[in-house]
């Protein structure tokens, strides 16, 4: 942004040397907690995310290229507030938080209200976000993040994060988060709360997927066109939800 | 040492804010005044004269530019140079020795895995942190950790296989 | 008395390792950017905002203010040098900065010239110009309407938007077969804008000495000598005080041949401050502003007999060549050698229509890894020839089968006028049929098909004419394509050898010493290779369109030749006997009947300096001048095995396997590399390397974020095969080999996409061939075309 002149910042505070936020962590209620220095790289290695957190694991090696990920934050992805960015999908699915701090103190928003427009937050000019917060799952987490990328590091034509909790067969609470499909990420809500009081079937997962696709609100561009895109959207909300099933199968 | 003088230009010694950082290139601490819009890339170029690292892009593609920092790749252009100071940074010069060459060095011209030679110290980088981090990696992984450096030239079918000569040498070498 | 072992010494058919990889990989080459000069400045260039615009004003002031600013160009500083247009590499003109108009979005507009680079972007940014907006052309259609504005206002007696039409071949002939034709395939093709985007960006540093009146410019040219000649005539400066340096070079693919006006910007400017003044694009400006290459549409048929045999071609083709004609290519043609087409199918008659057109895009036209438009030519042919096959119902591999030119055929006359040298085309697809088990295939792709998959195979088989001239026929601004070496032995028996190429990764540092080993038997070591350099190097015409190995190369063995010739009479002085008692063999010469009395190659080295016979001139350097009697023809034949996900369009690789017979090799993993390179770019022109523009003329694909190329992740694995047919007119039997792969490649990947989707309907998806137009096919059962505007929500 800055070398492209797009954005001529006066003043830029670096970060990077504030001690103890490189963290993440999984706290006794299944809690993800993920500090404002902590790497992509980090979570694509985490043996953490891969056990517990699934969406979010899924996610991790899909995020710009392998060099990148090891300068970039998920907290700063989220900041940025790119429509195409992927972990604010992954964290809207997941119904996550970010923890602001500022002179007047600290408080938590919700990441689906962080964001009001392509690169713009709610955030206050004197407030850095420090910690983003996936909360406890409401039983087993389960999920996935698939993206339609032309080559690695490319912008997400469309990406879909799908994080289902089930307890047994049930599924407790399930969130949709789609990239690149409207002038911020959506959480197709719709979707998700179809989900939820039952066990995922495969009737289920088709009206979730067309529900979900009818959340996007994508335009015709280069990578596509909008109906193409939407199309995608209920393709990888089924594919994601249809592997759930398997692997739930396999596993019993 | 230190220079004597550098010259600037009639006005602008007043406006422009300068920082004076510290780094530590290739083992050897080295500082410099820099304004802090300065990227690393051109700090290492244009102010260590260290030319080996190359920019080919603007957008944090190409990869040309990486150098280790602090032992992880990274684009040196997409970071400012005052964000190195206090930091440790290795660049293709710090491979190895003026004599010697490291074995991914050894590597990428035995298996023909350059051509124009303009991608080539960003994609030993690459491979160096791979190798760090995992001895003897697979063609998936390979393939994988220098996703983030584009090549023009080769077609990366003998990028990887320096790679893999490089990990057996390094084996070899204990 | 052995004889020298060649494979030993590094001589033909050794895979020496590189010479220069030495420098390279330690991080000390030298490309332009890493060289400093004192006292040097450094240029930035304005580029307008707008695809079409009347510039009404361009304030300056603020720039000019701004402290570290030193000058500042416009197009009014140029025009009062007489500077403020330039002539292209086709006759044409191209605005150097913007006086009058601009006429595509990234024009060049002003330049600054600053201490540093960063102050010189600030004061670009402080530059005010007020544009008035004008109507906004972007595709072929658009440009020929009635009432289009006209781009090139500036050129008197240009009343429309046509560069050119131009045909060749026999019309009557060609409509006679159409009137018998069993069949006649058609199909309507978009080869899409690309862009070379070599990792190093162009660059230049201007050092005009006023004391000694010497120019001295370090350029990213793949063309010294002929920038040289440019510049001459350009600034009017004497050729003697033009001194033109290229460095190292990070990768040219053709985007470093034209004469750009970064370049003639910062050697004003250099003159006028008399400092050295370095320019270095950066991404966006390269890949909006230079050398884009391809964007030619066209219509194609075929006049088919039932049992497979092609009558006739007709080919009618309009390139849209943004706003200068600009094209690198040998005068007399002005598509290129786009009626190369077809040169490997035994065809009697052939026509082709073309017709160039003025857009609001930028100018280029170069031959972006490809001899002149060949890469065009060989996509249009091969994706002609399966939708042929389609229409017959034949296979496609036994189609091209029975219309190639047979091995006893040559050489072959091709209907376009083209006379082709040697080839065993047959026996090079048979090897890839082979390689990639091509029955077996077909069965798998059956069986998945009944499982909802979609398994495809392509075949791209092509001959193409690589290393121009001969000079009767090829010419770049009227200077004859010929080539050069210069071969210096020092007594000592080392050497330096110069040539009037230029290379940028091809490794000419290692392959011309293994051809001086060959021929005269000093081991490749010994022998030192510079190029680049205009005023040491022979005058040459640099390196691009393959011509290398078969020009330059050739020269090598030429002047190498020369050389022995004289060292024979050296050694027939040193032995004592007549010149024509003495035999040659690998390094040494010797008496005829008495084998083991000889010397070698080295001692005659030593007595032509030392002991040389009466009245020879003393001394063992000579030059080669090397007029080709014809191109070269390597063939090469691509096989390409994909699935496609009907879910999302989305396409990959499963196989790619490549025969390639160029002819002798020099150094087979130069060789293989250069094959795998241009498969990739292959991969990248069919599957994400695309340029295009919205209906207001910005460009979509100004940076790496939107133009795509491969990284190692998805680029597929490469299975190399090889035929050897010696070229009979080369020297050493070699042909052309940088650009066969990037040529022939794309076709293979996108006939195997088609090959997919045979039965849908789809006869043609443009490239690239992007997951959203594969669904689109499949959904519609219709062609999917990519001309631009893009389609956006917009419109």
């Amino acid at each position: 942004m800055i070398k492209l002149r797009f954005a001529s910042p006066e003043m830029l505070v670096d970060i990077n040397e504030i001690p103890d936020l490189g963290y993440h962590r999984i706290d006794a209620d299944g809690s993800v907690h993920v500090g404002a220095l902590c790497r992509h790289a980090d979570l694509e290695r985490s043996s953490l995310l891969a056990t517990r957190q699934p969406t979010m694991a899924a996610a991790a090696p899909l995020v710009a290229d392998p060099i990148v990920r090891n300068r970039g934050t998920l907290v700063g992805s989220l900041c940025h507030a790119d429509p195409q960015g992927d972990w604010a999908s992954v964290m809207v699915s997941l119904d996550g938080l970010v923890v602001a701090q500022g002179p007047r103190g600290r408080r938590t928003i919700a990441v689906k209200e962080l964001v009001h427009g392509p690169f713009q937050t709610t955030l206050a000019y004197d407030e850095v976000v420090v910690e983003a917060i996936a909360p406890a799952p409401k039983g087993a987490p389960a999920g996935g993040y698939l993206k339609l990328e032309r080559r690695v590091g490319d912008f997400a034509t469309v990406g879909v994060a799908v994080s289902v909790d089930r307890t047994g067969d049930e599924v407790t609470r399930a969130g949709i988060g789609l990239t690149g499909v409207g002038g911020s990420t959506i959480s197709a809500d719709d979707a998700a709360q179809l989900l939820v009081g039952g066990p995922l079937t495969s009737d289920a997962i088709g009206e979730a997927a067309a529900l979900a696709a009818q959340a996007a609100q994508p335009r015709t561009d280069h990578r596509g066109s909008a109906s193409y895109k939407r199309h995608l959207v209920s393709v990888f909300t089924s594919r994601i939800l249809t592997g759930l099933i398997r692997s739930q199968e396999e596993a019993a | 040492m230190t220079s004597l003088f550098q010259e600037v230009s009639p006005g602008a010694a007043e406006e422009t804010p300068t920082r004076q950082i510290t780094v530590t290139v290739n083992g050897e601490s080295r500082t410099a005044v820099v304004e802090p819009r300065l990227v690393l890339a051109h700090l290492l170029r244009n102010g260590l004269n260290m030319t080996g690292t190359h920019t080919g892009c603007d957008t944090s593609n190409c990869g040309a530019c990486t150098v280790l920092f602090d032992g992880k790749p990274v684009k040196s252009c997409t970071m400012f140079a005052v964000q190195a100071d206090g930091h440790e940074v290795m660049t293709v010069e710090g491979l190895a020795g003026p004599s010697e060459l490291h074995a991914i060095q050894e590597g990428f011209k035995e298996e023909h895995g350059l051509q124009c030679g303009f991608c080539t110290p960003g994609m030993m980088m690459a491979s160096k942190a791979l190798l760090d981090e995992n001895p003897s990696p697979s063609e998936d992984e390979i393939r994988w950790a220098l996703s983030g450096n584009l090549c023009r030239c080769t077609g990366y079918q003998n990028i990887v296989k320096a790679v893999m000569w490089a990990a057996r040498k390094l084996e070899d070498q204990g | 008395m052995t004889a020298v072992d060649e494979i030993k010494i590094g001589g033909m058919g050794a895979s020496r390792r590189r010479v220069e990889d030495n420098r390279f990989i330690r991080g000390k080459g030298n490309y332009v950017d890493d060289i400093v000069l004192p006292g040097m400045l450094h240029m930035e260039i304005l580029r307008s905002p707008l695809a079409h615009a009347r510039i009404k004003s361009i304030d300056a002031s603020k720039a000019w203010a701004m402290p570290g600013v030193r000058l500042v160009l416009t197009g009014e500083t140029m025009a009062a040098r007489n500077l403020a247009w330039m002539p292209t590499l086709s006759y044409d003109t191209q605005a150097v900065l913007a006086t009058d108009k601009v006429r595509f979005q990234g024009q060049e507009v002003a330049c600054v010239i600053a201490d540093d680079p960063y102050i010189a972007k600030d004061a670009c940014e402080a530059i005010v110009v007020d544009y008035e907006p004008l109507p906004v052309i972007v595709n072929p259609t658009q440009s020929l309407a009635e009432g289009a504005p006209l781009i090139r206002d500036d050129k008197e007696n240009q009343s429309n938007n046509v560069v050119y039409d131009w045909e060749v071949g026999d019309k009557d002939g060609t409509d006679r077969v159409f009137d018998q034709a069993d069949v006649i395939s058609k199909i309507d093709l978009h080869y899409p804008r690309s862009h070379p985007a070599p990792i190093e960006c162009c660059g230049s540093i201007a050092d005009f000495n006023r004391a000694t009146s010497k120019l001295t410019v370090y350029m990213t040219t793949q063309a010294p000598h002929i920038i040289r000649a440019a510049v001459a005539l350009v600034a009017e400066l004497p050729e003697q005080m033009i001194r033109i340096i290229s460095p190292d070079i990070g990768g040219g693919f053709g985007n470093k041949v034209p004469v750009y006006p970064g370049y003639v910007a910062s050697i004003l400017a250099s003159i006028l401050l008399e400092r050295p003044v370095k320019w270095i694009e950066d991404r966006t400006g390269n890949l909006i502003s230079t050398g884009f290459a391809r964007d030619i549409y066209l219509h194609g048929e075929l006049a088919l007999r039932k049992d497979g045999r092609i009558l006739g071609v007709r080919m009618k083709a309009t390139a849209d060549h943004g706003a200068f004609f600009s094209d690198a290519q040998p005068s007399k043609f002005k598509i290129g050698l786009m009626h190369s087409a077809f040169a490997c199918y035994d065809i009697p008659n052939a026509h082709l229509e073309a017709r160039g057109v003025y857009t609001n895009k930028a100018p280029g036209g170069v031959a972006y890894r490809c001899s002149f438009r060949v890469t065009e030519a060989m996509f249009f042919q091969e994706r002609m020839v399966q939708a042929a096959a389609d229409d017959l119902g034949m296979d496609q591999a036994e189609f091209r089968r029975i219309n190639f030119v047979r091995d006893d055929d040559f050489p072959h006359r091709t209907p376009w006028g083209f006379l082709t040298d040697s080839g065993q085309y047959g026996k090079c697809l048979d090897v890839g049929l082979e390689a990639i088990g091509y029955e077996e295939f077909l069965k798998e792709k059956e069986e998945a098909a009944k499982r909802g998959r979609l398994l495809g195979i392509g075949i791209s088989t092509m001959t193409e004419p690589l290393g121009a001239g001969n000079s009767r026929e090829y010419d770049i601004l009227g200077i004859k394509m010929f080539d050069s070496a210069e071969l210096k032995i020092h007594m000592t028996g080392k050497a330096l050898l110069r040539t009037g190429a230029k290379t940028q990764g091809q490794g000419h540092e290692t392959t011309w010493a293994q051809i001086v080993a060959h021929e005269l038997g000093l081991p490749a070591e010994d022998i030192l290779v510079e190029e680049g350099d205009t005023d040491t190097a022979p005058f040459g015409m640099g390196t691009y369109a393959s011509r290398s190995t078969p020009v330059a190369g050739a020269a090598v063995a030429m002047v190498s030749r020369k050389i022995r010739a004289k060292a024979r009479k050296i050694a027939a002085h040193l032995l004592e006997i007549s010149e024509e008692d003495v035999e040659w063999e690998l390094g040494r010469f010797y008496v005829r009947s008495q084998p083991d009395r000889g010397v070698t190659i080295q001692e005659c080295a030593m007595a032509a300096y030392s002991n040389m016979p009466d009245g020879m001139e003393p001394g063992l350097e000579n030059v080669a001048y090397y007029d080709p009697p014809n191109l070269t023809w390597p063939f090469a034949c691509y096989i390409v095995t994909v699935e496609v996900d009907p879910e999302t369009g989305v396409w990959d690789v499963l196989r790619l396997v490549a025969v390639d017979d160029c002819g002798v090799r020099i150094n087979p993993m130069i060789v293989e590399g250069q094959i795998m390179g241009g498969l990739t770019e292959a991969y990248a022109m069919a599957n994400m390397q695309f340029i295009t523009f919205d209906e207001h003329g910005n460009c979509i694909g100004s940076n790496f974020t939107d133009y795509l190329l491969p990284t190692a992740w998805e680029t597929p694995g490469i299975e190399l095969h090889e035929v050897e047919t010696p070229c009979p007119h080369h020297p050493i039997g070699a042909k052309g080999i940088g650009e066969c792969a990037a040529v022939g490649g794309p076709a293979a990947f996108v006939n195997a996409v088609m090959d997919a989707l045979k039965g849908t309907g789809v006869r043609n998806i443009d490239m690239p061939v992007f997951p959203d137009r594969v669904y689109e096919a499949l959904q519609t059962g219709q062609d999917v075309s990519g001309a631009p505007p893009v389609r956006t929500d917009e419109t």
